[in-house]
Order: structure tokens, then sequence, then C-alpha cells
């Protein structure tokens, strides 16, 4: 179990790196059209070969992801289809091609099976399959490349990255070429759904792409560190992802992006800064932030006029407010925790600190 | 002439398969229209794939017949729409990654479930697959009525809510802005999309049901600017494809290769959508590439 947590949360990392860029730049669907074809690639690539070991079927693949993208792209140029649409025709056509050339191909390997095909195998994933001159590769380690050659290109190019992401008229204009960037990216996204792609399977890959840097967009603003923490959600959802599947004896891959989405929930609804728990106590505070500068304000527009006696009354206050009876009681306590008010006999005064937010509102400076 | 045409429909099983491939396309390419005019044309993958959680859960809790698994994978495909809607619209996390992950957890879910379901004594014959590619050879008569009934259903509401769901797919804040419950008829569009998804599932499969969706609707919509005869075009270009798949599976099947159904159903709306671009109407690309003649005036 601890090789298979290994080779799955390199296999998380190693996707998670170009999934920032992918989710950022919203391209996050291509890496799902990348993935479906990818078979079609590894299947020509073996009819050329006719040897389901051959490093070709990874250069086969790749192509064609790179093909996936550039035929979306050519489709969207004609104007003919919208964006959606163009990912939409393509990855099905590709991926059924696919799938009729393993049919009819009588290739029953464990490569070209069409179940492991869809569903990928990681419980294979720690048996080694690439040969280099004769000498078998653990996994472990073309995995551990990927990721290498992932964060290296991305070091590398950090800050051109950063910029075409961001601000592609910019990078441009200072002759950073957004397009290569572009096609670069979709190179690097290609390899690594590849290298993924005996672990995981097509459907599940774009999900080892897009939801640890989802997750990771949620807790950071910081693109350095935004990776970094893409990284470890890919790595913390295989571990946590193999442990279940071992625990309740169930598919591997499926497990790990149950738990990648859990850990995505998590980070939705309790993120710090952006989760739903926080902004609902930002909403909440804005609500009763409002509610105090209301009473200062209604305050200190009849502070020292004759009507002050009956406009200020604790018991008249929520006919003047048009508020329910409950609602002023915990208001004003919460106004006078505060500081912003004080109770002198049946009226409330308001303090200095309360006649300042009263007049904030009206633009009035400190120092009128 | 008509002989030969008819002989290729004389095969027992694909007197049943090949008219309910054409009413899923039909069906199917209706409601795409409008998926694909309101550039959502994506949905359909995330339910398809969704559908399978729910497809398992119903197994796990003791269903067994279609009806009940189908209608499993239909609430978990809505679910998963209404999550990628919260998701985009709550955070910022872009629309397009809310869909790409949520097709992928939820279909991870699906088959860590799945494998567990087969695990149950009674699981028979692999399900997984069959939801998976779909078998259309499976088809049955009952799944025929189904398929007919939801899809003529979908076909109802459509014409019932046309004017209504027109302005919405042309001009969504116009729609707003004169009162029309924006909200409730989007949700009446994903509602029509998970289901003509779900009656797909036997028989297209999970991965390639999607197509069925986009393919027919972006071929219908290279012919003409009208959306009433959009959908009518989208209607006869899944049912081509639907019927035009299925024969040409069976035909190229041999004893032991045996071609699957889905998706060549796919490839020859593929092909639609190709000859589409190229020929349709005045933008075909073939009468774009070469530069028109200048009209003279009057």
């Amino acid at each position: 179990m601890g090789e298979l947590i290994l080779v799955l949360a390199v296999v998380a990392a190693a996707c998670a790196v170009p999934g920032v860029f992918l989710v950022l730049r919203r391209a996050a669907l291509v890496s799902d059209a990348i993935g479906h074809t990818l078979i079609l690639g590894i299947v020509l690539a073996y009819f050329a070969t006719r040897d389901v070991d051959s490093p070709w079927l990874l250069v086969g693949a790749a192509l064609t992801g790179l093909l996936t993208v550039v035929l979306v792209e050519l489709l969207q140029r004609t104007r003919l289809v919208k964006a959606d649409a163009a990912i939409g025709l393509v990855f099905p056509a590709l991926f059924a091609l696919g799938v009729v050339l393993v049919s009819v191909s009588h290739v029953r390997s464990v490569h070209l099976d069409i179940d492991a095909v869809l569903l990928g195998q990681p419980d294979l994933a720690t048996v080694p399959r690439w040969r280099v001159a004769g000498v078998a590769v653990p996994p472990v380690w073309v995995m551990g490349a990927v990721l290498a050659a992932n964060v290296g290109l991305c070091g590398l190019l950090f800050k051109e990255l950063k910029l075409s992401t961001f601000d592609p008229g910019l990078a441009a204009s200072l002759g950073f070429r957004p397009g290569l960037m572009h096609y670069g990216l979709m190179a690097v996204v290609s390899v690594t759904a590849v290298a993924a792609f005996d672990a995981v399977g097509p459907v599940l890959v774009v999900g080892f792409f897009v939801v640890p840097a989802a997750t990771a967009y949620l807790l950071t603003d910081r693109l350095a560190v935004l990776i970094g923490l893409a990284c470890g959600v890919g790595a913390a959802g295989a571990g946590a992802g193999v442990y279940a599947a071992d625990r309740l004896d169930t598919n591997t891959a499926g497990a790990v992006a149950a738990a990648l989405g859990g850990l995505f929930g998590l980070a939705f609804l309790f993120a710090p800064q952006r989760g739903q728990v926080a902004l609902l106590l930002k909403r909440w505070e804005r609500r009763r932030a409002f509610e105090e500068t209301m009473l200062a304000v209604h305050l200190y527009g009849h502070e020292g006029t004759p009507a002050e006696a009956d406009e200020a009354r604790c018991d008249g206050l929520h006919r003047h407010l048009n508020w329910t009876p409950a609602r002023v009681a915990a208001v004003v306590e919460r106004a006078t925790d505060r500081g912003l008010v004080v109770r002198a006999g049946e009226v409330l005064k308001l303090t200095e600190a309360g006649r300042e937010r009263a007049r904030a509102v009206f633009g009035e400076s400190v120092a009128a | 002439m008509i002989d030969t045409l008819l002989s290729l429909f004389d095969v027992p099983a694909l007197r049943t398969v090949a008219p309910g491939a054409a009413l899923l396309g039909a069906a199917a390419g209706a409601v795409g229209c409008f998926a694909v005019l309101r550039r959502q044309s994506l949905q359909g993958d995330v339910v398809s794939h969704a559908a399978l959680p729910g497809v398992a859960v119903a197994f796990l809790l003791g269903a067994r017949s279609p009806v009940l698994l189908v209608l499993g994978g239909a609430v978990a495909g809505w679910v998963a729409l209404v999550l990628v809607g919260v998701v985009g619209r709550g955070s910022r996390v872009p629309a397009d990654a809310a869909l790409g992950g949520t097709l992928a957890v939820f279909f991870g879910l699906g088959l860590a479930l799945m494998q567990r379901a087969q695990k149950l004594p009674g699981a028979g014959a692999n399900p997984l697959d069959r939801y998976l590619f779909g078998q259309a050879a499976n088809l049955r008569e009952p799944d025929l009525w189904v398929i007919g009934g939801v899809g003529a259903l979908a076909l109802f509401v459509l014409a019932l809510a046309w004017k209504e769901l027109k302005l919405l797919a042309f001009d969504p804040d116009y729609a707003a802005s004169v009162g029309l419950p924006v909200r409730g008829l989007d949700l009446l569009l994903t509602t029509l999309t998970v289901a003509a998804v779900v009656i797909g599932l036997k028989a297209v499969g999970v991965v390639l049901m999607t197509a069925l969706l986009v393919a027919p609707a972006a071929a219908a919509r290279q012919w003409t600017n009208r959306l009433g005869v959009m959908v009518l075009l989208a209607m006869g270009f899944g049912a081509f494809s639907g019927a035009g798949g299925t024969l040409l599976a069976h035909h190229l099947s041999a004893p032991l290769k045996a071609v699957p159904t889905g998706p060549t159903i796919v490839l020859v709306a593929s092909v639609v959508v190709a000859a589409s671009l190229a020929f349709g109407g005045a933008r075909g690309l073939v009468w774009t590439a070469w530069p028109r003649p200048v009209k003279q005036d009057g």
C-alpha cells in the first residue's frame, strides 16, 4: 500500500502543477478532452509498432493530446461553433475512433483492454512496464521524472507563465509569445496525462489536474504558494483515497478522485477567507455593523434637538427605526458593548465613537 | 433497391435496437440545441459521468430494474449539475473547472461504489460495463418505451415552454428583465438535459452520450438561423446517426470482432458534423474557402 500511495501521490502532484495553470487560464476542460483522446494515440502507435511495451506509445499518445488541442482551436477559429461545442465535438469523435479501433484489433493486453483504458489500473501502477535499454523502470521513477520536469519547467518559466496567464495582452506586447506558452503548457499536460494514464485512466485524470488546483485556489492569492498547495492537496488526496480504497476494498483511482472531491468540499466550506462559512460570517458581521450604524445615525440626527427625548427613548426606538423590539434590544446591547452608545436613564446617548461612526456616513470629516 | 434497404434491417435484434437508437438521437438532438446555443454543451458530459454513482447507489440500495437504476443516475446527474452551479457562483473557481472537477469526482465515486456493488451477491453480469459504454444490442422493447416515452415528454415540454426557452437561449438578460423566471427555466432545461442523457446510458454509455447532445445540434446550426428548423434538423441528424451507427456497427462486426455500437453512432454523428461544417448554409467552409465573386448591384 505504501508504494501505491507513493505512486499516486507523485501522479497527483505531477498533474497539479500544470493543473494550476489550466484552472487559472480557464482551460480545465481541455485536460478532459486530452485525457480521452490519448487512447487513439496509443492505439495508432500500437498499430505502427505492434508492441504494447514500446515507448513510442507514449509519444503517440502525447502527440494525439496536442492534435486534440489544435483541432479544438481550429474548429473554434472557423467561428462556426463555440468553444464549448468545439471541445464537445472533437474529443468524443477521437475517443470513439480509438475505442472502435481497439475493439476490432484483437488487442487484449493490460494496456489496451477497454476497461483498463477507461478506468485506469492503479493496482498495476506499481508494476514496471516501460523498458529503457532492456531494463525495467519502476513507474514511480517515470512519474517522479515527470513531476521533476514539470516543477523544473515551471520554475524556469515562472515569470513568463505568470504574466501570460494573468495578462496575455501585456505578455504579447513584451514579446513573451503567449501562443507558444499556451502550446507548451498543452504539451506538458499531454505528456503528464500520458504518464498518469496507466494509474488513473482518461476520465479521472481531469480530476487530478483540476481539483487540487481549484482547492488551492480557494486558499491563497500567491501563485507560488498556489502551486505548492495544489501539490500538497493532490498528495493528501492520494493518501486518503488509497487508504480508503484499501479499507473498503474498492477501486483505488475512483477513491482518490472522491477523496480529492472531499478535500475540495472542505476548502469550499471552511477556507479561511473564501470558504462559505467565512463568507457567511463576514455577511453577518456586515449586517450587524450596518444595524449599529443605522442606530448611530438615528441618534445623531436628533442629538441636541427638542425631539431627542422622544426619538432616543429606549422603549420607542423600534417605532422610529421600524425594527422589532427584540431586534432593537439586540442592536442596542451590541452597540453598548462596542462603546458606541451609553444609556442615560430612559434615553440612549451617543459616545464620541458613536458620533464618529454617524459622521462618517454623512462624509463629515473627523476634524469638523 | 427498397428490398436491399429493408434487408439491412432484417435482423431481429436490429428491429428494436435501430429504432431505439434513432429515438434516442432525436430526443438528444432536440434538447442538445438549447445546450449548444447556451454554450453549455459540456453539461451533458457532466451529467452522463455523474450518473454513475447514482446507478451504483440505487443498485446498492437494492434496485435491480433498469428504470430504477436509471432514475438513480438521473438524481445523481441532477445533483452534480446543481453542485457545478453552486461552486461556480459561490466561489472564484471558474465554471469550466467546476464542470471538470465535478465530473471526475462523481465518476471516481461511481467507480468506487460500482466495484463495491459488483461484489454483492446477485450482481450478475457486469453492470459496470453496460453503463460505461452502453450495449445497444441489449435494448429490449421495454427500453424502447422508456426512451420513446421520456423523449416524447421532453419534446412536449420544449413545445410548451418554446417561447420562453427561445428567449432564454438568445437573450437571457432580456428574459430576466421582462420577468421570466430565468432560474426556473434554467433548471427546466437542466432537467431535460438530464432526462435525455440518462435514457441513453444503456444504449450509448456515459462517455459518449455527450456527443449525441452536441453533434446533431452543432450540425443543424450550420444549415439554418431559425430555432424551429434547427431543432427539427437536429432531431433528424440525431435519428440518422443513431440508426445509421447501429446498422453500420452491426454490418462491420464479424464473429470475433464485435464493433461497439455507441462509438460507431458517435462516429456517424461526427461525419454528419464534418459534412455540415464543410457544406452547410452560406457559411460552409468549402464555400468560404474561395473568394466570392463580387455581386453587382442593381
